[in-house]
């Protein structure tokens, strides 16, 4: 029996009827589309299916699509605001915090809260931040530099 | 000329993918996409009696089901390249017909609507199995017992002996022979986005699309072709983006031929996205042997001989190249060391697993890990500093070309240079006082150091089962944007990036006018893909020669516009320029300038003429002449594009010296690496910042395999390690600060004098690490440990 759901993807309200079972990130990717959003583990391990939901970073690949209803939910396309990237975007260009890209969406959310709730986070609360995103190219340390350059910029060091 | 090449210039690739807008193989949507699902064994070894298929056909949602007796005639079977004396090849056919030979071996395939569909049948297939007793104890099955594939009457793939030198002579001239059994552990190689393939038939132009996430368009789809049954010039392959690859995608797997079969048999696009059970699963391993490593030394170090017998766990089939990657191990036991005897026997061995092939480095980290590690015990046994005994058997800088006794000639090189520049960012004297003082006080402090020598850019064709060779296709289109079309086919690597930096600066374009297009059969000329850190070496040689045969036909056509001879034009920013003329401009005469027109069709009524007296043309402008053929020499073919195919004379042989300090706790037994310096030779670098990237993420696997990682069957060859819950991937948290310098010794390989570096820290790092361990527990008397070094390991040994 499907369920009627609303949510708030990215600024844009989203209103239908979806199976029960339905996992968040398939509903992002294969009900709207946005395929920014990664699975690379299905145990909510390696986080390349973190978004922000209502502000908080989770894995949607271990949560239902219906647990969503009534929430603001950003993806990695919503990062970006008119045009410009994201801080965190332009850190992980600029120190070339990425090889692949498959953790990198993922990596990016999780790292923007990281830089949220702590303006200026040294190299080991990056790296303890990071826990719940696994990367296979980088080894991390261009990753670190580019949330350490995106916390700067953001308070405008 | 290097505006570009050298320059830490940041990647092309990345804005698609830092804003979520890059396409994977599941990111592509067709109308109408059936998904599919596979039923794949339980047991290690299994006989099949009967498969059920009645239930799953009446599940909501499932338009077809196959199992193995279905397509047993009609789709080939998995390909094995590897070529050698005397090798068992079973029948590795797409879907398993009378038995399962390893959890996960594929069974049965389920088409349906939805992939929710397609999952829920599986649960409906009834598979009677009987099971068998599983192989799983490598250096057992090489002895007797259960045989997997009856036919061949014991477990052995292939036995073979390689080397060069009187191994017998060389281990009775030394004062001492030295020994060590090493157990390199199979290994995930776990690229973050799994395998995944779609494929599409279109019924009236009798042609198929394969989308796959490989590392080899091309030579999977005359793999394919073969496979299926169609026509290769009928089948096109595409990589879109790829997630990583490692050599884990560098195969031919039956999950790819499936799909391109299912989507004939149905006339719709088929599409199967792999589960990361599926992938650690069913998806190459690598690593995976056990063997001893017997060094004969003079007492001042110096190495007359060594000999490794190894046994390597092939798994159950022989995929792409599996017997092949232990071979690479015997090509590289003479290390960074003058060796005159060496002799590996090798002796491939059947066990009900995954197979094995090639992982990052592939074959070459155990040949590394065996000699590096090696070189640490002949120092303990001889009471003599590790530093100098390597130092005692490096050859020299000005012995190079060097031939050693695995029969390879090493490019160019300086190890001690590297060595010595190692030490020095280290600190290595004085971390050893330190050490002396942190073990006063009652800390476990180690110091390990690797010298590496690694086998790359693979390679002539001679040494290569299918093509050592890489193309390329360099045109500048009549707008004056250049489009490298590469053989290569780079999966995170950067060479859309580096790639443009070397046709940029050749052409005297700007970056951002270079698009560099790869992966897609339809498009680019035959290639071979990118795996052994070939691409750059090969591929980038292909792009640069490329460009040289383009530019010649372009100073013909500059000469013709210009009314001179080619001999008196130089070329320098882009420009064609009359020598004459150049001095000219100095003295402060005017060129007139003519724009490049940006759009085709204003561009083709804006054609430079020879006439007005002009003496300088950029190359853009010279290639919308070429295109309009207006004004070429008489002689010349319209169009400005060039293609060359670059055959390598030999490998490049990269190196360096990595020093790792470890602390252990000895409450928990944990290892922290504390320090961590790399010093690589990877020849000329294009672009250091990709360089620094694949050096660092090299170094984490290599840690990775040292201290966390491992593939593990329990008795029944159950895989007990089938998620990333139980699969340890190195963490964030996990990893060291990382001090990165090189040493650059060009290579005479290529003319871009590049070695290549996308495994160098995989093969340098492991020993290392490992060194630095067995380093700090030297007090409780540990000459050695076998990985992964994890802490309930070094807990019981200090207890």
């Amino acid at each position: 029996m499907k369920q009627a759901i609303s949510i708030n993807v990215n600024g844009a309200d989203h209103a239908g009827e979806v199976e029960p079972r339905l996992l968040l990130v398939h509903y992002l990717r294969d009900v709207l589309g946005l395929t920014g959003t990664h699975i690379g583990c299905e145990t909510s391990i390696c986080g390349a299916c973190t978004i922000l939901l209502d502000g908080q970073a989770v894995k949607s690949c271990t949560m239902f699509a219906v647990q969503a209803d009534g929430s603001n939910i950003t993806t990695i396309e919503g990062l970006a605001t008119n045009g410009n990237l994201h801080p965190m975007q332009e850190g992980f260009w600029e120190c070339h915090g990425l090889q692949c890209g498959y953790c990198t969406p993922g990596m990016i959310i999780a790292a923007t809260q990281i830089v949220d709730r702590n303006p200026n986070p040294s190299r080991d609360e990056i790296r303890h931040g990071l826990e719940g995103n696994l990367c296979r190219c980088t080894g991390y340390q261009h990753i670190v530099e580019a949330v350490e350059y995106a916390a700067a910029k953001k308070s405008g060091v | 000329m290097t505006k570009y090449v050298g320059q830490r210039v940041k990647r092309t690739e990345d804005p698609r993918l830092i804003k979520g807008l890059a396409h994977y193989v599941d990111d592509i949507g067709l109308p109408g996409t059936l998904h599919v699902a596979f039923v794949r064994s339980m047991y290690a070894h299994a006989k099949i009696n009967g498969i059920d298929t009645t239930e799953a056909f009446k599940a909501p949602g499932v338009v077809a089901v196959y199992s193995g007796k279905d397509i047993a005639t009609k789709v080939g079977p998995v390909p094995c390249a590897a070529a050698l004396p005397d090798l068992k090849v079973p029948d590795y056919r797409v879907l398993a017909t009378n038995k399962a030979l390893f959890v996960g071996h594929p069974i049965a395939a389920i088409v349906a609507t939805d992939k929710y569909a397609a999952r829920d049948a599986v649960d409906l297939i009834f598979v009677d199995y009987e099971e068998l007793p599983a192989v799983v104890d490598v250096e057992a099955a090489a002895n007797g017992g259960t045989i997997i594939h009856e036919s061949f009457g014991d477990n052995v793939a292939y036995k073979l002996t390689s080397g060069e030198g009187d191994i017998d002579a060389a281990m009775k001239a030394a004062d001492k022979i030295v020994s060590q059994k090493m157990v390199h552990q199979r290994l995930a190689p776990i690229a973050m986005e799994p395998r995944g393939v779609l494929a599409r038939y279109f019924p009236g132009e009798e042609e198929l699309t394969v989308w796959s996430s490989t590392q080899i368009p091309h030579l999977l789809r005359t793999q394919l072709a073969l496979m299926i049954g169609i026509p290769e010039n009928k089948l096109r392959v595409i990589t879109p983006e790829v997630g990583g690859g490692f050599g884990s995608k560098l195969n031919v797997y039956a999950e790819e031929a499936l799909l391109g079969w299912i989507s004939i048999q149905l006339g719709k696009p088929v599409k199967w996205i792999e589960s990361r059970r599926e992938n650690v699963q069913a998806t190459i391993h690598g690593r995976a042997q056990v063997g001893t490593v017997e060094v004969g030394v003079k007492n001042d170090g110096a190495i007359t001989g060594l000999r490794y017998n190894v046994v390597a766990d092939l798994g159950a089939y022989h995929q792409l190249l599996t017997p092949a990657i232990p071979t690479l191990t015997g090509l590289m036991l003479s290390g960074a060391y003058k060796i005159p005897a060496i002799q590996m026997n090798v002796t491939g061995v059947f066990t009900n697993k995954m197979s094995t092939d090639a992982y990052r480095g592939a074959g070459r980290p155990e040949a590394t890990y065996v000699v590096e590690r090696v070189m640490d015990v002949i120092a303990r046994e001889l009471n003599l500093d590790p530093i100098e005994v390597r130092r005692k058997n490096f050859p020299k800088a000005d012995e190079f070309p060097f031939h050693t006794a695995t029969g390879l000639d090493y490019d160019s090189g300086d190890y001690d240079g590297a060595l010595n520049k190692a030490l020095d960012l280290s600190g290595y004297q004085s971390l050893r006082e330190e050490q002396k003082k942190a073990r006063d006080n009652g800390k476990l402090i180690g110091i390990g150091v690797s010298s590496y020598v690694e086998i790359c850019a693979l390679g002539p064709s001679q040494a290569m089962p299918a093509g050592g060779w890489e193309s390329a296709t360099v045109r500048i289109e009549p707008t004056g944007k250049v489009t490298v079309l590469t053989g290569a086919s780079p999966h995170g690597q950067g060479q859309e990036t580096s790639f443009a930096q070397i046709a940029a600066d050749e052409l005297g374009v700007d970056l951002n006018d270079v698009t560099v297009i790869h992966g897609d059969t339809g498009i680019v000329q035959y290639g071979i893909g990118t795996f052994g850190s070939r691409a750059t070496a090969v591929g980038g040689t292909a792009v640069l020669i490329a460009i040289q045969k383009l530019k010649e036909k372009a100073s013909k056509i500059a000469a013709h516009m210009m009314q001179c001879e080619a001999s008196s034009l130089s070329f320098e920013d882009g420009c064609y320029t009359k020598k004459e003329a150049a001095a000219a401009s100095v003295t402060g005469k005017s060129e007139p300038v003519v724009p490049v027109g940006e759009g085709p069709a204003g561009a083709l009524n804006d054609v430079p003429t020879p006439t007005n007296g002009r003496h300088k043309l950029t190359i853009q402008e010279i290639a919308l002449a070429a295109h309009v053929a207006k004004e070429i020499p008489p002689d010349t073919e319209p169009g400005l594009s060039a293609t060359y195919f670059f055959e390598p004379k030999n490998f490049t042989f990269p190196f360096g010296t990595h020093v790792c300090v470890v602390e252990i706790d000895k409450e928990t037994g944990e290892t922290k690496i504390v320090k961590y310096v790399a010093v690589d030779d990877c020849g000329k670098v294009i672009n250091p910042l990709l360089v620094d990237g694949q050096v660092h993420g090299g170094i984490v696997q290599a840690i990775g395999q040292a201290l966390y990682e491992e593939v593990v069957y329990d008795e029944q060859g159950q895989l007990v390690t089938g998620e990333l819950m139980d699969y340890a991937l190195p963490k964030a948290s996990q990893m060291p600060w990382f001090e990165t310098d090189r040493t650059e010794t060009p290579s005479p390989v290529n003319p871009l004098g590049v070695k290549g570096v996308g495994e160098a820290g995989t093969i340098g790092a492991t020993p290392a690490v490992v060194n630095a361990v067995v380093d700090a527990l030297s007090a409780y008397g540990v000459t050695h440990i076998d990985m992964p070094i994890r802490p309930e390991k070094i807990w019981k040994l200090i207890r």
